[in-house]
């Protein structure tokens, strides 16, 4: 079995050598590489595509080992990695839709971003007029007896992001749901191009509301591996710092919401206020109660305020307190758990397939978590466990969200303690006249990737990847057979982003 | 879940604590809302939110409003499923080119009379996201705009007043029809 290195061998190399290489291959390696994901050997991190070339980031599960493959395609196609690896199918359609590169027999070459609205066809390709009329969206066929649709979205009931689910159903049970995505599609990819790095970290900065200080972080650090800066010892504490408060955040805001969809009110009350306490920590630190724009590229925009490092102490001491009687209560509810045990299972087979991260991929098997299995400072010199299960259902969901709170608690103890005295930031310097950097960093919702390539210190492509890429599509796997009432549960539990998917 | 519940009861709510200086001003405004809210429309404002194209950073401080920190159900101030039970729309992001036809149709489903609010930076001019070829802009370019709520995203808050002002400008009769 060849490993990634053997691969890369075959290439030619490209780009700066990062963490990570960069190799140009051609067509029977690229569809070799296909046909490892197929067989489970590598992992799909990433698909992406620029105006005549496509690339394709790639883990090896066993080494951790990563390497990008870039094919040139001159003649507008290329051969489809989603006709072996399903997982790649969305990405190589939204590649199509932006940039006019066909995947060759592809089994989907619908449209995905685009919704014929754009007066545009390919926006950052070759950009030609829009279709007149495109024809209505053709969803998937499912037939038999008895069977119903159900609309719904793209405006949805709650205080949501919009999306269009298409449930097939049989009397209460769920046959097939199918998603279609696109609808808060803002053009990131395109706005990045020939921007500064100052507005592109602003910009990843709103590419997820919920991630903010995740996709700061990960395009700060492509900006550093691109330009060779190492920032302060203090920043990389204050960043790690950071993405734990929008991680306790956020699962604290979750675990209740899940509850809630359970009608469990209760849970979601406490939960809200555990919540609120972290984001008025967040706001009195650092000066935002979301921490938006504090990560930038050479460290951070802003020192942790005076007194904020005691109030985020004391946001700790008081969810030490509260937090394991309302563990206790979720665990003691049976009327909960009926909801939540054997509800929306995830196999491990596929979490491993579709290689999902975050709490998704840790609830089914999959002890994938970017702060262990890459180590990046400060994460490398912390300790925390990286807890996993094996059910795979809203439950195991949950429990992970809860025994993340825990490690989170703990590591932002460990980063005050430790915080290193010194600068928060350094001047980033202009760099050669091409650069390239790629980083991954673990956001609440896993993992985020960042590749962008300068050229004199403007960026010339920046791709960014939501875990939830890889995420959506398993929503639609798990709800099969659950009735449709149990659908926000699942969705909850999973909490997949919309606007970072679409972008 | 007794004892939790128990708990509930005897501690303080948590919307008046021994008033610091932020809580305090929450609570003012909390009950001011209120009150305008009582004495022009009956007992209740109804928001309907929708998301046209948001980071979603905007949806979290909205829903934050719900926490019992801030709860302005108190108030009469509810979130509703449809737009056919709001008097106010909550709009938030860059209209994008793919929520236009939605936000319209939400609008259009919307008794007379209505209110429109445009929270967040976005949802003004596009904020950053202006001059995208995916995006419209902000609100206004669509649906007829009562007020704007700068910030991105507002913090509660802010958005607490921001409906405070716009209860007080409905009694200028500025409401659309
Ligand atoms: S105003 Fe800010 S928080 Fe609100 S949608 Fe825009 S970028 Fe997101």
């Amino acid at each position: 079995m060849p490993s990634l290195i053997d691969l890369t061998l075959e290439g030619r190399k490209v780009g700066q050598y990062g963490p990570w290489p960069r190799v140009a291959v051609d067509a029977s390696v690229w569809t070799f590489a296909a046909s490892e994901l197929a067989h489970g050997r590598w992992s799909l991190l990433g698909l992406w595509g620029e105006s005549a070339t496509v690339h394709m980031a790639i883990m090896d599960g066993q080494t951790a080992e990563i390497a990008v493959v870039s094919l040139e395609c001159p003649d507008r196609k290329f051969p489809s990695v989603g006709k072996h690896h399903p997982p790649a199918l969305r990405l190589e359609r939204t590649i199509h839709d932006l940039f006019g590169l066909s995947a060759e027999s592809s089994p989907d070459a619908r449209r995905w971003l685009d919704h014929n609205r754009w007066s545009v066809r390919f926006p950052l390709g070759g950009r030609i007029d829009a279709l007149p009329n495109a024809a209505p969206y053709r969803f998937l066929a499912a037939e038999g007896d008895g069977l119903h649709q159900i609309a719904v979205g793209p405006v949805h009931a709650g205080i949501i992001e919009p999306g269009h689910f298409r449930f097939t159903a049989s009397g209460e049970t769920v046959v097939r749901l199918e998603q279609r995505l696109g609808y808060v599609h803002k053009g990131i990819d395109g706005l990045m191009t020939g921007a500064s790095l100052a507005r592109g970290v602003q910009l990843a900065g709103r590419t997820s509301g919920d991630s903010t200080v995740a996709y700061a972080y990960a395009f700060s650090r492509a900006a550093e591996v691109a330009l060779d800066l190492a920032v302060p010892d203090r920043a990389v504490f204050l960043r790690a710092l950071l993405a734990e408060l929008e991680r306790l955040a956020n699962h604290l805001g979750d675990i209740g919401a899940i509850c809630n969809d359970a009608s469990f009110t209760l849970m979601h009350a406490h939960c809200g206020v555990l919540r609120e306490s972290v984001l008025r920590a967040g706001g009195a630190a650092f000066g935002h109660r979301l921490m938006r724009d504090v990560v930038v590229p050479g460290g951070v925009s802003r020192d942790i305020g005076n007194g904020g490092a005691e109030t985020i102490q004391a946001m700790l001491d008081n969810i030490r307190l509260r937090f394991p009687a309302l563990v206790e209560l979720y665990d003691n509810t049976a009327s909960l758990q009926d909801r939540t045990v054997d509800t929306g299972t995830l196999t491990p087979p596929l979490a491993r397939q579709y290689a999902a991260g975050g709490y998704i991929g840790r609830a089914s098997g999959r002890a994938f978590d970017t702060r262990r299995t890459l180590a990046y400072p400060p994460y490398d010199s912390l300790r925390f466990d990286v807890p996993v299960l094996n059910e795979g259902d809203v439950n195991a969901r949950v429990w992970i969200r809860v025994r993340e709170v825990e490690q989170s608690l703990s590591l932002i103890d460990q980063i005050l303690s430790r915080l290193p005295e010194g600068p928060t930031c350094k001047e980033v310097p202009l760099g050669g006249e091409v650069r390239e950097g790629m980083a991954i960093v673990e956001g609440f919702r896993g993992d985020v990737l960042v590749w962008l390539r300068l050229r004199n210190g403007l960026i010339e492509r920046c791709h960014i990847r939501d875990p939830s890429w890889f995420q959506w599509p398993l929503l639609e796997a798990v709800i099969e057979n659950n009735i449709v009432a149990d659908f926000p549960l699942c969705n909850k539990s999973f909490n997949c982003s919309y606007s970072g998917h679409d972008l | 879940m007794r004892k939790l519940l128990f708990e509930s009861v005897f501690r303080q709510p948590l919307t008046e604590p021994a008033p610091s200086p932020d809580d305090a001003a929450v609570a003012e405004l909390a009950a001011a809302l209120g009150q305008a809210a009582r004495r022009k429309l009956g007992r209740s404002l109804s928001i309907r939110e929708v998301d046209a194209g948001s980071c979603n950073g905007c949806e979290l401080e909205i829903h934050a409003l719900n926490n019992a920190y801030y709860d302005v159900e108190r108030f009469g101030l509810r979130f509703v499923a449809s737009p056919r039970h709001a008097d106010v729309l909550m709009v938030t992001g860059p209209v994008t080119k793919n929520m236009r036809e939605a936000l319209e149709r939400t609008y259009h489903a919307t008794p007379n009379p209505k209110w429109v609010v445009a929270v967040g930076d976005c949802a003004r001019n596009g904020g950053c996201f202006a001059g995208s070829y995916a995006v419209v802009g902000g609100v206004s370019e669509v649906v007829p705009v009562d007020l704007h709520i700068p910030g991105c995203p507002p913090a509660p808050t802010a958005m607490l007043q921001g409906l405070l002002a716009l209860l007080e400008r409905a009694d200028t009769g500025a409401a659309t029809s």
